[in-house]
């Protein structure tokens, strides 16, 4: 069996009278999925033409977890995301074109080409950066939950991260701290099953390199399958519940493929003969397009789901194409909170 | 007015900060209950309760990523790093994360925080718990650096640090914490970038930093009474921002430049100012700037060898005389 398929969740039930989640939630699901493997495809497409420029890391094959979580997310709730980030900021609700524009490195994109594509930020819509450090962002979610937790409020801090990043320093520091201080916060493990170019169980003691660490800090060990978009909403769910009830930290470890190399420049060659064949039989939007219709919604609903982002992306694209690189007068700005740089007088 | 020790200095200005405004909150390790192993942050726990006096486990990424993670949604965090020697463990977060946030996210993120540390040579503690690393601060866009010299200063600096909207690293002296000073009543709030004179002269302009300036003070008075030198000292106190304008000023009326520096040679901060002073101020040198620093070696842990590196008295003194005289 290859690595990591066998944890699918059970069939879910197919009385629409039974569904937890409901039509709306679905469909809007189903559509961000599209969203963002498509406008992931056109960041790729760019990246051949020469319009992409610097870095880029797809999740492509990974949608369902950035859609599921996002999808239990309230507003004001917080993200953390890494450089293989496009899919979480999307999800959140970020345009299109400001995503593409920040990967073209043009006047309109996210942060108008000052961060480039591994440090995609959107402050209004929850974003609080994409960090480009391994393991960099799990202490510092946990600082945004501590905010949380003294101010009283009700938001809860998200932290994606990889695999890989289970063995950093930082992400057992983080995990200990959090749950020391009860912090609501959650951490989301995307087993992709590599690192950058090495299979994680080489370079792992454990078998699951997040859940198997939970006991070490007094968390549960949940496992899951993160090519269902249900299944990640509904783990998701249960774990901004308990952090807004005061229960503290989660750790949940999805299991996913990557379709794509880990960056741009990286062809995928270290992967086992099948393995990429087997993983795209359980591809996300696939699984989710049956499901969809198992529950009874018409072809002719999904088809203008997926016309209509199509055509959003073609936009978002045409829009970024006509868009000037940044002004020169940004390089100096915004260093200090005074807006510019001076560090003498 | 009333005597203060240094360390009692800082306790005063956390206090202070904590008691103006509820956003700022403490953590660090055996900060809270143990009040801190140089014993710089006794009572704050009990004056402001567990939920904003923090001990954290050893965890100094963790310490500095919950710090900049609460102060981009809203806090206004003090960090403390026991050694500033361990800013090579959590550096990530110095150099990378906390400076460049705001830059990155086109001036979306904040990260309004303040990283108290242990700074410096004098307890015979050895290569990795002695180190004056101002300099590592210093060379990264996006942070302050600040490290005050005497009890007065502590507070107010630390006041203004607290208040700037940017991440400032507050240096402490370890050898200073036991020193007094005359501090003034009520509250101190100073302004961070502002070096000051803290003796007047004419013959050569001394900048010195933290432990440095009572050193160079102490230099002065001999130069003065032994050799008819008479010496400005500038305390430099903020190396970020930089008050080049008193500095050179300085300079303008000296002629003569000299920085004394606690850390090993390369790359200190009296380099960064020396070739600032050649670049605008070459034609007010009367002869060459000279850097008195600690050789470029890692600290010895006996006392005896310790002193023969940390500039003293007697060498500033000879270095000096030496230099007017030839
Ligand atoms: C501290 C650090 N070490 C190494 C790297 C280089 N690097 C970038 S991504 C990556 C792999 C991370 O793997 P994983 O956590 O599984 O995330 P994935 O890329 O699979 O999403 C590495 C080693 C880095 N950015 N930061
Ligand atoms: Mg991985």
């Amino acid at each position: 069996m290859t690595k990591g398929l066998g944890h699918a969740q059970p069939a879910i039930a197919l009385d629409p009278r039974n569904d937890d989640i409901g039509e709306t939630m679905r469909l809007t699901m189903y559509r961000m999925q599209v969203e963002i493997r498509e406008s992931e495809q056109r960041a790729y497409d760019l990246f051949l033409q020469n319009l992409v420029k610097g870095t880029s890391h797809l999740s492509l094959g990974q949608e369902a977890v950035a859609v599921g979580f996002a999808a239990a997310m309230k507003p004001g709730d917080l993200s953390f995301c890494t450089y293989r980030g496009h899919a979480h900021t999307l999800a959140r609700g970020v345009p299109i074109e400001k995503v593409l524009g920040e990967l073209m490195q043009r006047d309109n994109g996210l942060m108008r080409g000052k961060g480039g594509s591994m440090h995609l930020t959107s402050v209004e819509h929850g974003v609080m950066g994409s960090y480009a450090i391994v393991g960099a962002h799990l202490p510092i979610a946990c600082g945004a939950a501590w905010r949380a937790q003294y101010k009283g409020a009700k938001d809860v801090s998200v932290c994606f991260f990889g695999d890989g990043t289970t063995n950093i320093g930082a992400f057992h520091e983080a995990l200990n701290f959090a749950s020391v201080w009860k912090l609501p916060v959650i951490f989301v493990c995307e087993n992709n099953l590599y690192m950058e170019y090495t299979p994680i169980s080489e370079v792992t003691a454990v078998e699951h390199p997040a859940a198997d660490r939970a006991a070490s800090y007094g968390l549960e060990r949940i496992v899951i399958d993160g090519q269902d978009a249900d299944a990640v909403y509904r783990a998701a769910t249960a774990a901004y519940e308990k952090a807004r009830a005061g229960g503290g930290p989660s750790l949940i470890e999805c299991m996913t493929y990557r379709y794509s190399g880990h960056s741009r420049a990286d062809p995928a060659k270290y992967r086992p003969e099948g393995e990429l064949d087997a993983w795209k039989k359980r591809d996300p939007i696939k699984i989710y397009r049956e499901r969809l219709i198992q529950f009874g919604i018409a072809e002719t609903v999904i088809a203008k789901i997926e016309a209509d982002v199509k055509r959003r992306v073609d936009e978002a694209t045409e829009k970024c194409k006509a868009a000037p690189p940044p002004s020169l007068d940004i390089l100096t700005t915004d260093v200090y909170a005074d807006g510019g740089w001076a560090w003498r007088n | 007015m009333a005597e203060l020790t240094y360390r009692d200095a800082v306790t005063r200005g956390i206090a202070q900060e904590m008691a103006r405004d509820p956003d700022v909150v403490f953590l660090g390790e055996d900060v809270a209950k143990a009040g801190g192993v140089f014993k710089t942050t006794v009572g704050l726990l009990e004056q402001f309760g567990p939920l904003r006096v923090r001990d954290t486990p050893i965890s100094e990424q963790a310490i500095l990523g919950a710090a900049m993670g609460a102060a981009m949604t809203g806090l206004k965090p003090i960090a403390e790093i026991m050694f500033s020697d361990f800013f090579a463990v959590c550096f990530d977060y110095i150099a990378n994360e906390i400076p460049k946030s705001r830059y990155m996210s086109n001036g979306q993120l904040k990260c309004p925080l303040v990283v108290r540390t242990g700074n410096g040579a004098g307890s015979r503690f050895g290569a990795q718990h002695s180190q004056s690393v101002e300099n590592w601060a210093m060379m990264i866009p996006g942070l302050k650096v600040v490290a005050p010299s005497n009890p007065r200063d502590v507070i107010g600096l630390l006041a203004a640090a607290v208040r700037d909207p940017d991440p400032v690293i507050f240096f402490e002296h370890k050898s200073l914490y036991a020193t007094k000073g005359e501090v003034p009543d009520g509250e101190i709030v100073d302004e961070l970038g502002t070096a000051s004179i803290v003796r007047s002269g004419r013959d050569a302009t001394i900048l010195a930093l933290a432990l440095m300036v009572p050193r160079a003070l102490a230099a002065a008075e001999r130069l003065k009474s032994e050799h008819g030198i008479d010496c400005e000292v500038v305390d430099v106190r903020s190396l970020v921002p930089l008050d080049t304008q008193t500095i050179l000023g300085s300079l303008a009326r000296t002629h003569r430049l000299f920085t004394v520096e606690e850390n090993p040679r390369l790359c200190g901060w009296g380099a960064e100012i020396v070739s600032i002073a050649a670049d605008e101020a070459f034609y007010d040198l009367d002869g060459p700037p000279v850097r008195i620093t600690t050789p470029h070696l890692p600290l010895p842990a006996a006392d005896i060898l310790e002193d023969m590196v940390l500039p003293t008295v007697d060498r500033i003194v000879d270095r000096v005389r030496r230099s007017l005289s030839a």
